[in-house]
């Protein structure tokens, strides 16, 4: 086994590349259980720092500052009685969650979270990101029309429109980024993983790739990817004041949470395109600049400082915790959570130390692993975080000028930008 | 349109509906219910809508879901004991209410509050005009996608509630005023605290123009959206923030001065466009007129007496009378017929929402279904008022 192992970690190829179907099951599983907790981490990151944002505490009451929520919410949903209106469509109404849930998930098997960790390194890529990204909204729609009721085909209806008109700047905004990719080799790519090493070789994070072309193609796709993922300023499909819950008004229990779980997954996906397309993909900042072996010390202690950090933060609030007897449990938890984001860190120092040098020790290439996965996530994060501040911030685009605004300024923006793309590349190659 | 009884059913046979250009287009409308349980109809208003699409073709409100016979309780009861109940009206602004109502029977019964009284009475009546148009603010922005001006209007609007608290007990439905005066003489510390809060409250108006005067969403959002002109909100019988939206400077504070309002300097705010923005525009700068209202009486305010000459038993004169005052949602009236006894012959309540709803269906006729809900917030009706 540990040779089988180290035998792995010595490929540089994804296991789909290298047609290992053991470690890809292996990839399959950790991502599908890595998304779902990080939705339930979302979501309790989400109703905390929304609260902060409106000056109140969120969730307090399971588990200490509400950490337990996401899991007593899962149990609570799971239990609740499973209804399907009489009137609605009873098959599609039972598809529909799940095709957004598979529509989500299924975006994974390209995400590319390191060189060699990801599930598969497909060729088309980024044309399989977002075909199967935008089936997304099938679900949505079918949904809404099975429901049979009025709200529900109301919020499908917006959300199918919607579609249609950020798809577009969408996929134009992708092209442009995939045009980059042939500066240097001279062939481009639409493999996830070829972009970031061709952000690589070229030693420039896309974004900042013929300023500000770049730039405009990463905003535009930064705010469609807002609008495909149905959240605010754009949720309309969903809008609570006006369609009571939009498409998935019927739906209650486990289903209802199927949606949820989409919707999550959905943005860590699209924010996980946005980062490799622009951001670099998994490279730390500034991977040619500041490349001695020091520099590569102290990028590869930052995930264990992170660690360091929230265990800080947890440390802190278990001291800060009213010291009534009823708290007494909460604390202890909170004081254990402490201790294994604590032990977390430190096993990541550990690793980090053990494996700095730059040779092929099974200690390094585990280093070189995480640091991969670390600055992917840690991009990612950003973008969860500026999800939830649009949503506390902004007010609710009305349905007509959010087309409005897909067709009329990021269509000519994104085009715009794609031809210009060309036409500076090709002169400057 | 109008605004129907609660015996009106799914039937909106007689919804009267232009017929669209295009009659071959006109497959199906869509007939949908917005409330009575909807979480932006602001209570139990039901809205039936009929939309091509989104487009709103037509609506029918149907009202009564909170019909409590307010208005017939009142020949039932004293005139004493009916003051707490016109609290429950519009209880939000619950202090506009009993002032109406204290002041209708004082004219009645030919009696004035002392000048202390009224002092107090503008105090606190501002402050709940402050504090309901915080709660507007609030649950319009969140009508309109944003989450967060709620929370902090919230967080202001308590230390309104919590000087009347300490002042009378109660925090939402105050029974703050009593006919011919106030019952409680201001607590040790009041002046300072109502100056605290001025002092605290002027930034935070900022703060919640800052996330939205010029947001460009809020601007989309509400910029022409719910337009009435001036002559239509005349004729709909539309007063307060709404009619002076459009334009008209009509404010009964200025215009039949009441309680102690003809001693103070302040200006009445106007829009010009009458839409949704205009009237979120004059409802601010009412917040503002208010602190300066509220400053000066505080400043100002006299020592005496807080009780008028009022007999033990309210038995006011054979007579009737009209009194109204300008409640932060519009021109609030009260119409009392007394019969020479201790109860009321009728009373009859003009409240400002209900009037004001009236104009949903002008405003909201060609616009999108998430309009409508932008122009229910706008019209800042509370539920309790309509159905009494």
């Amino acid at each position: 086994m540990p040779n089988f192992i180290t035998s792995y970690l010595g490929s540089t190829l994804t296991p789909g590349s290298a047609g290992s179907q053991f470690w890809a099951l292996i990839y399959v599983l950790i991502i599908f259980t890595g998304v779902s907790v990080a939705v339930m981490a979302m979501n309790w990151l989400e109703r905390k720092a929304l609260a902060h944002f409106q000056i109140r505490l969120g969730p307090m009451r399971v588990g200490p500052h509400g950490l337990l929520q996401p899991i007593a919410d899962a149990i609570k949903l799971a239990l609740k009685e499973d209804i399907i209106p009489a009137e609605a469509d009873q098959f599609v109404f039972w598809i529909a969650p799940l095709i957004g849930l598979l529509a989500a998930f299924t975006v994974y098997t390209v995400i590319p979270f390191g060189p060699s960790q990801a599930v598969s390194d497909m060729n088309i890529g980024v044309l399989f990101m977002l075909g199967v990204s935008s089936l997304g909204v099938l679900g949505i729609v079918v949904a809404g029309w099975a429901s049979n009721s009025h709200y529900p085909l109301i919020g499908a209806l917006r959300s199918s429109a919607q579609m249609v008109s950020y798809e577009v700047a969408m996929g134009l905004a992708v092209i442009s980024a995939v045009l980059m990719t042939s500066m240097k080799s001279g062939t481009g790519t639409l493999s996830m993983i070829g972009i970031v090493q061709a952000q690589q070789e070229q030693h420039v994070w896309f974004i900042f790739q013929f300023f500000p072309l770049g730039l405009l193609a990463f905003v535009i796709f930064a705010i469609a990817m807002v609008a495909e993922t149905n959240r605010a300023p754009f949720d309309m499909a969903e809008a609570e004041s006006e369609l009571t819950a939009g498409y998935h008004t019927e739906y209650s229990g486990l289903r209802w949470s199927l949606f949820m779980l989409a919707e999550y997954a959905a943005m860590i996906s699209v924010s996980s395109i946005a980062v490799a397309l622009w951001l670099g993909g998994w490279m730390r900042p500034f991977p040619n600049l500041l490349h001695a072996p020091a520099w590569d010390l102290i990028f590869s202690l930052f995930p264990g400082l992170t660690f360091v950090g929230l265990a800080a933060i947890a440390f802190i609030g278990t001291v800060r915790m009213p010291a009534y007897s009823f708290f007494k449990i909460q604390r202890i938890g909170l004081a254990v959570f402490a201790a294994l984001l604590g032990f977390l860190a430190l096993l990541l120092l550990v690793i980090a130390v053990a494996g700095r040098s730059a040779d092929a020790s099974v200690a390094a290439r585990f280093n070189q692993g995480i640091g991969y996965v670390y600055w992917f996530v840690f991009k990612v994060a950003v973008f969860m975080y500026l999800f939830i501040w649009y949503r506390a911030t902004w007010p609710r685009y009305r349905f007509d000028q959010l087309m409005k605004i897909g067709w009329k300024v990021m269509l000519p923006i994104s085009l715009g930008v794609l031809v210009l793309t060309a036409i500076v590349g090709v002169i400057v190659s | 349109m109008s605004v129907h009884g609660n015996d009106r059913t799914n039937d909106v046979s007689n919804l009267e509906l232009e017929t669209p250009e295009t009659p071959y287009l006109d497959a199906n409308e869509l007939i949908i219910n917005m409330g009575p349980q909807h979480p932006a109809t602001h209570g139990v208003l039901r809205v039936i809508l009929k939309l091509d699409g989104e487009k709103v073709l037509g609506t029918e409100c149907v009202i009564g879901y909170l019909h409590r016979g307010v208005e017939k309780i009142a020949e039932n009861r004293t005139y004493t004991m009916f003051n707490p109940y016109v609290d429950r009206m519009d209880y939000v602004a619950a202090v506009s209410n009993g002032l109406g109502y204290c002041e209708a029977v004082e004219k009645l019964m030919n009696v004035e509050a002392p000048p202390r009284a009224q002092y107090i009475r503008v105090i606190l009546t501002e402050l709940n005009r402050m504090a309901s148009h915080q709660l507007w603010l609030g649950t319009h922005a969140l009508d309109i996608g944003a989450m967060t001006p709620l929370f902090y209007t919230f967080r202001d609007r308590e230390e309104i509630l919590k000087i009347f608290e300490r002042y009378c007990g109660a925090r939402l439905t105050t029974h703050a005023f009593r006919i011919g005066g106030c019952q409680y003489e201001t607590y040790a510390g009041f002046e300072r605290d109502v100056k605290n809060f001025l002092t605290f409250v002027a930034p935070k108006i900022d703060e919640y123009e800052e996330l939205l005067t010029t947001n460009r969403i809020w601007l989309e959002r509400t910029k022409n959206v719910g337009v009435i002109s001036a002559a239509d909100a005349v004729a709909l019988g539309v007063t307060g923030p709404v009619l002076r939206a459009s334009g008209v400077q009509w404010d009964l504070r200025k215009a039949q001065p009441y309680a102690a309002y003809s001693k103070f300097d302040f200006e009445i705010p106007t829009g010009e466009n009458g839409d949704t923005y205009d009237r979120y525009l004059v409802r601010m700068a009412e917040m503002r007129q208010s602190l300066r209202i509220i400053e000066q009486a505080v400043n100002t305010i006299p020592e005496g007496p807080i009780m008028g000459k009022v007999p033990k038993v309210i038995k006011p004169p054979v007579g009737e009378i009209y009194h109204s005052i300008e409640a932060p949602k519009g021109e609030l009236g009260y119409f009392i017929v007394s019969d020479g006894s201790t109860q009321p012959y009728r009373l009859r309540v003009r409240p400002p929402s209900f009037v004001n709803l009236q104009a949903l269906d002008v405003m909201v006729r060609g616009l999108l279904v998430a309009d409508v809900i932008a122009v229910i917030g706008t019209l800042d009706i509370v539920l309790g008022e309509v159905d009494r």
